[in-house]
C-alpha cells in the first residue's frame, strides 16, 4: 500500500487494472486505491510481470507498507541501477508493489513519482538531476509530492537539499491551508499574496484557514513526532534585576523586556546542544549549523504564528529586541517574509504573559525542539540554607524523541539556566 | 492642552497598537492588560507612541502609573503640565 500524501495511514483497493501474467511497464496504472482525500491511480515504478495480486479489491482498509501484489522482474529488464535493486526485489525475483507516490488527478504540482528512484530514471538524466539535487532530497520530495524541478536549492551551485525540501513541503503545506507562507516565492510574495488576498477575503475566512493550518501542523507534530518533555526551575532574580538596572536610564525607545533575555539565553544553549537545533528529515536528524529561533506570536482574534528571528544566538540584546519587535507588528499585520517562516531551526514560545506557571509545547515539524517559558513569579526559593523570595520561571523543553533523550534535553536546560543567571554575558 | 484633548490622543495612539479598539466600550478605569488582552511588548510599543505623539519619556519605573487610560490621562496631564511650568 504506497503513501499517497504525507498524511496518509491506510487505503483500500478499489479495482486491480492488470491481471496476473500481464506484462507492466513503468507508469502503468497497476491499481486504483482508495484514500481519505481521492481516488488514486497507483502506478508501478518496476517492469516486469504481474505474478501475483494479494489483496481483493474492496477489503478492508490496509495500513501503508502492506503488500498489494507481486511483480515478477525479468532479466534483463533489472533496473539500471542495481543497487538499489535488492531493496525493490522481494524473494524468488519478484517485487511487491511497494509504496510508489502517485498523482492524485486534481494535483497540478505533483510529480509522478516512485519510491525507489534510482531505478527511474534512465542513466543520463538520473546523473542531471543528481547534480542538481541530492537523493535523499530527492526521495524526500517524491514522498511529498512536490516537483523536484521547481525547488529553489540553497546547497553548493544551487543543489536542492533536504532543508530546502522540508521547507518547501511547510511551504506548500501553509499555502494549501491558506497561511501565509510560501515556500519557494521570493520574500516580497508571501506579502503580496496576502495584501491581495485581504480585501476579499473575510476575517473569519482567514481565522478558518489559520486554524487548519495549524490543525495540520499539530496533529502531523503528535501524529509522528514522540515527544519527551522535561521542566526546570530557573531563578530570575540576577536577570530581572540587570534588566531594571539597564533600563532604568534609557528612552522608551531603547528599552529591552525580559522575553529577549529567553530568547538570547534560549538560542545561546543550542550551541551547546546542537542536537536540539534543526530538523528530523529522512528518517534522521539533520542539525542546522545557524540558530533560527520561532518566536511564537499569538495573533489578535485568534491563532499564532511562529516566524524566525534569524541567527538569534548571534545578534545583541538590542539587534534581537528591534528584530522581535518588528516581527511581532508585522506577523500581527499579516506581513511576513517567506524566509522567516520557513526557516526556524526550533521554536521558542512564552506564555508568561497571564500568569501561566509552565507550558509543555507541541514541536513544530519537521523541528526537533521547542523551548517553553512560564510566567517569572516571586515565590519562597531556598538559597544558601535561607527560605527568600524569588521570581522564579519555569522553562520547559519539549523534544524529540528519535532525535535526543532526556539527558541531552537536561543538559540544554541546565545550560539555559547558566546562561540566565549571567545577564550581562548575554 | 485639556484633559478631554489629551484622553482623545491617548485614545487615538492606542488605537494604532490595539487595531480591533472600540472606543466606545473602552473602560477608561480598567487596566488596558485585562480589557484589551494587551501584552508586554503591546504596553512598551504603547510607551513609544505616546513619546512620539506627547513627547513624554515615561521612565520605566513609572510604566506602572499607565495601566487605565484615566491613568495615562492624568500621568501626561502632569507631566505636560510640569514640563511648562519648567
Amino acid at each position: 500500500m504506497p503513501r499517497l500524501g504525507a498524511d496518509m495511514t491506510a487505503g483500500k483497493v478499489v479495482e486491480w487494472r492488470k491481471r496476473p501474467g500481464e506484462r507492466i511497464k513503468r507508469g502503468d496504472v497497476i491499481a486504483i486505491v482508495e484514500t481519505d482525500k481521492a481516488n488514486v491511480d497507483v502506478e508501478s515504478f518496476i517492469e516486469g510481470v504481474l505474478e501475483k495480486i494479494l489483496v481483493e479489491p474492496g477489503e478492508e482498509r490496509l495500513p501503508v507498507g502492506t503488500p498489494l501484489a507481486l511483480i515478477r522482474v525479468e532479466a534483463g529488464a533489472e533496473p539500471a541501477a542495481p543497487a538499489a535493486a535488492p531493496a525493490v526485489a522481494a524473494p524468488q525475483a519478484a517485487a511487491a508493489v511497494a509504496p510508489a507516490a502517485v498523482t492524485p488527478a486534481a494535483a497540478p504540482h505533483v510529480v509522478v513519482p516512485s519510491a525507489t528512484l534510482p531505478t527511474q530514471l534512465p542513466p543520463a538524466a538520473a546523473t542531471a538531476e543528481r547534480a542538481r539535487i541530492s537523493p535523499a532530497a530527492r526521495k524526500r520530495a517524491l514522498e511529498l509530492r512536490l516537483d523536484a524541478a521547481a525547488l529553489a536549492g540553497t546547497g553548493p551551485q544551487g543543489r536542492v537539499t533536504l532543508a530546502d525540501v522540508e521547507r518547501a513541503a511547510q511551504g506548500a503545506e501553509r499555502i494549501a491551508q491558506g497561511g501565509e507562507g510560501t515556500a519557494q516565492g521570493g520574500e516580497g510574495t508571501a506579502q503580496g499574496a496576502v495584501a491581495q488576498a485581504a480585501p476579499v477575503d473575510t476575517v473569519a475566512a482567514r481565522q478558518l484557514r489559520m486554524r487548519e493550518a495549524i490543525a495540520a501542523a499539530m496533529a502531523r507534530s503528535k501524529r509522528e513526532i514522540p515527544h519527551y518533555y522535561l521542566a526546570c526551575t530557573i531563578d530570575m532574580g540576577r536577570a530581572l534585576a540587570w534588566l531594571t538596572e539597564r533600563n532604568a536610564g534609557r528612552s522608551v525607545a531603547e528599552r529591552l523586556i525580559y522575553a529577549v533575555l529567553l530568547i538570547k539565553a534560549a538560542a545561546l544553549a543550542l550551541r551547546e546542544v546542537p542536537e536540539l537545533n534543526g530538523f528530523w528529515i529522512d528518517q534522521r536528524a539533520q542539525q542546522s549549523e545557524a540558530i533560527h529561533a520561532g518566536i511564537a506570536i499569538s495573533l489578535r482574534g485568534g491563532g499564532l504564528v511562529a516566524p524566525a528571528l534569524h541567527h538569534a544566538d548571534q545578534q545583541s540584546l538590542d539587534d534581537l529586541m528591534r528584530g522581535f519587535q518588528d516581527l511581532v507588528k508585522r506577523a500581527r499585520a499579516g506581513s511576513l517574509k517567506s524566509s522567516e517562516v520557513t526557516d526556524p531551526t526550533v521554536t521558542i514560545t512564552s506564555l508568561g504573559e497571564r500568569g501561566v506557571d509552565s507550558v509543555f509545547g507541541i514541536i513544530t515539524p519537521p523541528q526537533l525542539a521547542l523551548v517553553g517559558f512560564g510566567t517569572p513569579l516571586e515565590r519562597p526559593w531556598v538559597v544558601n540554607g535561607e527560605v527568600v523570595p524569588r521570581p522564579l520561571l519555569t522553562a520547559t523543553l519539549s523534544g524529540d524523541h528519535r532525535a535526543t533523550d532526556g539527558h541531552r534535553g537536561a543538559l540544554y536546560l541546565a545550560a539555559l539556566d547558566r546562561l540566565l543567571q549571567q545577564p550581562e554575558a548575554l | 492642552m485639556t484633559e478631554d484633548e489629551i484622553r482623545a490622543r491617548v485614545i487615538k495612539t492606542l488605537s494604532g497598537i490595539v487595531p480591533e479598539l472600540d472606543p466606545a466600550t473602552l473602560k477608561p478605569a480598567v487596566s488596558l492588560r485585562d480589557q484589551l488582552d494587551v501584552d508586554s511588548m503591546d504596553f512598551l510599543n504603547f510607551l513609544i507612541a505616546l513619546h512620539q505623539e506627547f513627547g513624554v519619556d515615561v521612565p520605566e519605573a513609572d510604566a506602572g502609573k499607565l495601566a487605565t487610560i484615566d491613568a495615562c490621562v492624568a500621568y501626561l496631564a502632569q507631566a505636560l503640565q510640569q514640563r511648562t511650568q519648567a
